[in-house]
């Protein structure tokens, strides 16, 4: 029972991540009909924005220290943050500890930014060409921002810890009756599970209680007739793909304390964001939500030791499993509509 | 009327061998060896991964292997040429030829790095293979050299395979292995951690990993812990929390991560998140090791790594003069400290360059017969033996822990003890490097 426990809540942090890419995935899809593969570097972007802002906050005033020696033998630099001066040693080390949290508030106007150019200056000259063209010049596009990314920041990964009220585990097994240590879960996953639903929801709300969204699912199931009652369905479609970039680079930000970010995490979450889409039923909003959440727990169970000294290699291949089967028996996936790329 | 042995099909079959055989044993046939250099200058081939997860910890080694030619060409301070105990090499070159280098880039993966490897070789003349930052790649190029008739110098590869049941007579490894680092590491977690503990491994799913697992829970069992649990993980995870998770529920109160590069960074991170370093098992306190550091993972891991012990090959703090040298020269040219892995490709190069020296030639077998057996000092390391047997280097290993207060951004490891050489050798038949043959040396051509 404890072990089922532990893999429900590990899955949950997983699929979160799954959810949010998807779920933007899904909302480019369905709006521009883009198979987008680059919205892994989208979440990537999103990361090295908290890694990009924690530096920022890290620029130091340098002194020399004649009493300390470098790695050479030379008098040590001693580094203290403008942010350490300016604030306070108290203030401004709390600020610095919060830069992930921050950044959040950051990644928003760059990621919408980082949309809108991607989608004005390449993507949307590629609306009229085949699904293959489309994965082909998305891809290119994620390759080069992983390189663009690289030639910055290197390819080792770089270490976004949380803020220090979040570093820990909570025990689960406590509240439930087991002996201590037996269910742990790391506050910050728990943060990023609540951070995802959040977002979810909002996401939703926007789209079921907004007159822009409900412009925008007109839009989605109908975007001739759209178009023909006057409204610049484009611009509202654009500004869709501005709001799918900013899911996926809060995803981003909010992910870099769980593992620290290098440039191919976006690579990473891609391949599996894909199959969660296709899971989901193309187009499907709620579907990408479910299969995100499904796939991230099944995951978990597979990767158990019974499980892999049962069927060796299934945490491998568990994913791609239940995305034959999920096919075989629903070819439109769990929650798909007709129509979606099917003509 | 003469009787010709030639048949129509005959032909057909010596024509199909004839280009089965790749080019590489076939080129330069009017030579003594594979790359005989003939004019005024001398080609290595270095190997690294430029892209990929391990693009810095390679490009670390190409600085380091650009330094070592620097050196051997008469430029710069001269580094570890003045403080080798082998005085063959004059700063001249190697045999009075210019050394010229060419680069490959391995991506860390055994079929670009032979395809970079067998390029460097045939199109650009390549004498001599240097460098790399992984086992499976590592047994995978020294397979290819010792076909093509080169000899080449391992990189960062410490699978106990690579000079066990892989080795062969063109490769040469002066970077330690995992047996090494159980045989260093197991006395002092005994002395730190106690006899009586349960370890739990995670262990990445290749040669590497496999091998370091055995040589740890080996060591560790002998000196009475218990190994409760070995879980294998994928090369490609990336997220550790599943396998992490069921750590505290199995009765174990230590965990071994036996992951290098990013595997460890997020494995050690996702423990350190979990709390495990804040709990107590079986009324002691939770401990971590990872048993094989690397300066440049180790920063990535940020402040997780703390108190956390391991081993290392070399670490830039030691205070012998050979590592002195070599900072000062790598730290002024570039403005950090060198890692492990650059420190490793640097000796290499000289040893290779030394023994060329020494034998009068480039020849493999030549270069073979110098390295075997060959005692030396001032590189670094300490004394050091090239072995006969296995061309496995012999020296002191390092047993390292993350710094508890970092006082710069290179101040990530602190040296715990050098563990003398005499307690990490081992008998050429040992069961963990049995099965292979060492074979002859092949000069090619």
């Amino acid at each position: 029972m404890d072990a089922f426990i532990i893999q429900i809540l590990n899955g949950l942090d997983k699929g979160s991540a799954y959810a949010l890419i998807a779920l933007g995935l899904t909302l480019i899809f369905g709006t521009l009909g883009v198979v987008n593969f680059a919205h892994g570097a989208l979440f990537m972007i999103g990361a090295f924005c908290a890694v990009f802002l924690q530096q920022v906050l890290s620029i130091s005033t340098v002194a020399i220290d004649e009493t300390q020696k470098d790695f050479l033998g030379n008098p040590l630099k001693v580094e203290t943050p403008y942010v350490e001066n300016w604030f306070g040693p108290e203030l401004g080390g709390a600020i610095i500890d919060w830069s992930v949290p921050l950044a959040l508030i950051f990644a928003i106007p760059v990621m919408i930014a980082v949309g809108f150019i991607m989608e004005r200056g390449l993507i949307k000259h590629f609306y009229k060409r085949p699904h293959a063209d489309q994965i082909l010049v998305t891809f290119g596009l994620a390759i080069v921002l992983q390189e663009v990314i690289k030639y910055f920041y290197g390819a080792n990964p770089i270490p976004t810890p949380a803020p220090d009220v979040f570093k820990g585990s909570f025990d689960f097994g406590s509240l439930l009756g087991f002996d201590p240590n037996v269910i742990i879960y790391p506050y910050w996953r728990m943060v990023y599970f609540g951070f995802s639903m959040v977002i979810i929801a909002g996401i939703f709300a926007f789209l079921q209680f907004t007159t822009f969204g409900m412009v925008v699912r007109a839009g989605m199931v109908d975007r001739e007739t759209v178009s023909m009652l006057g409204i610049n369905i484009d611009k509202r479609f654009t500004m869709m793909f501005g709001i799918a970039a900013a899911v996926a680079g809060l995803a981003g930000v909010m992910y870099t304390p769980i593992n620290p970010p290098n440039y191919h995490m976006g690579m990473d979450f891609l391949v599996l964001s894909f199959v969660v889409v296709v899971v989901g039923g193309m187009g499907s909003l709620p579907g990408a939500v479910l299969a995100g959440f499904l796939l991230g727990i099944l995951e978990s169970f597979a990767s158990t030791t019974w499980a892999t000294t049962t069927i060796p290699g299934i945490n491998q291949i568990i994913i791609y499993l239940v995305a034959i089967i999920v096919l075989l028996t629903r070819p439109r996936g769990l929650m798909g509509r007709k129509g979606v790329m099917e003509d | 009327m003469s009787k010709s042995d030639l048949t129509r099909r005959g032909v057909m079959k010596a024509g199909a061998a004839g280009l089965a055989v790749p080019t590489i044993f076939t080129a330069g046939s009017a030579a003594a060896y594979t790359n005989e250099p003939t004019g005024g200058s001398v080609t290595l081939g270095f190997n690294v991964p430029q892209t990929g997860p391990y693009a810095d910890e390679g490009n670390d080694e190409l600085l380091a292997q650009q330094l070592a030619v620097e050196h051997l060409n008469g430029e710069g301070d001269g580094g570890c040429l003045n403080t080798f105990t082998s005085k063959a090499l004059q700063g001249n070159g190697i045999l009075g030829k210019k050394v010229e280098f060419v680069t490959g880039d391995t991506q860390t993966k055994s079929d670009a790095a032979r395809a970079s490897a067998k390029s460097m070789i045939e199109k650009d003349g390549a004498v001599m293979i240097n460098g790399g930052s992984s086992s499976g790649v590592a047994i995978a190029v020294q397979g290819l050299c010792q076909e093509a008739g080169v000899i080449f110098m391992a990189g960062l590869t410490h699978s106990n395979d690579t000079t066990g049941k892989d080795k062969k007579a063109n490769g040469f490894r002066h970077f330690f292995n995992g047996y090494m680092s159980g045989a260093a590491l197991a006395p002092v977690l005994e002395k730190e951690y106690g006899k009586d503990r349960r370890a739990y491994h995670l262990t990445a799913d290749y040669t590497w990993g496999w091998t370091q697992q055995e040589s740890i829970a080996a060591a560790t069992e002998a000196t009475g812990w218990e190994t409760v649990n070995n879980v294998l993980t994928p090369l490609a995870s990336t997220d550790f929390s599943s396998y992490i998770a069921p750590v505290l529920n199995s009765g174990a109160d230590v965990l071994v991560l036996n992951h290098y590069g990013g595997n460890m960074v997020n494995s050690l991170t996702n423990a350190i998140q979990f709390g495990l370093l804040d709990k107590e098992v079986n009324g002691k306190d939770f401990k971590i090791v990872v048993p094989l550091y690397s300066e440049l993972m180790a920063a990535g891991a940020g402040e997780n790594i703390k108190g956390v012990f391991g081993s290392m090959n070399w670490n830039w703090q030691l205070q012998d003069d050979g590592t002195k040298a070599f900072v000062k020269s790598f730290g002024e040219k570039y403005g950090k400290p060198p890692s492990n892995s650059a420190q490793t490709c640097y000796a290499q190069t000289l040893l290779y360059a030394d023994a060329c020296e020494r034998a009068g030639t480039f020849n493999p077998c030549g270069v073979v017969e110098a390295l075997e057996g060959f005692e030396f000092d001032g590189l670094g390391n300490g004394p050091t033996l090239y072995r006969a047997e296995d061309h496995q280097c012999f020296k002191d290993v390092l047993v390292v822990k993350g710094a508890e207060n970092p006082t710069n951004a290179y101040d990530t490891l602190e040296i715990v003890e050098i563990t003398p050489r005499a307690q990490v050798e081992y008998a050429p038949d040992h069961p963990m490097f049995a099965g292979g043959d060492l074979g002859s040396c092949n000069p090619g051509a």
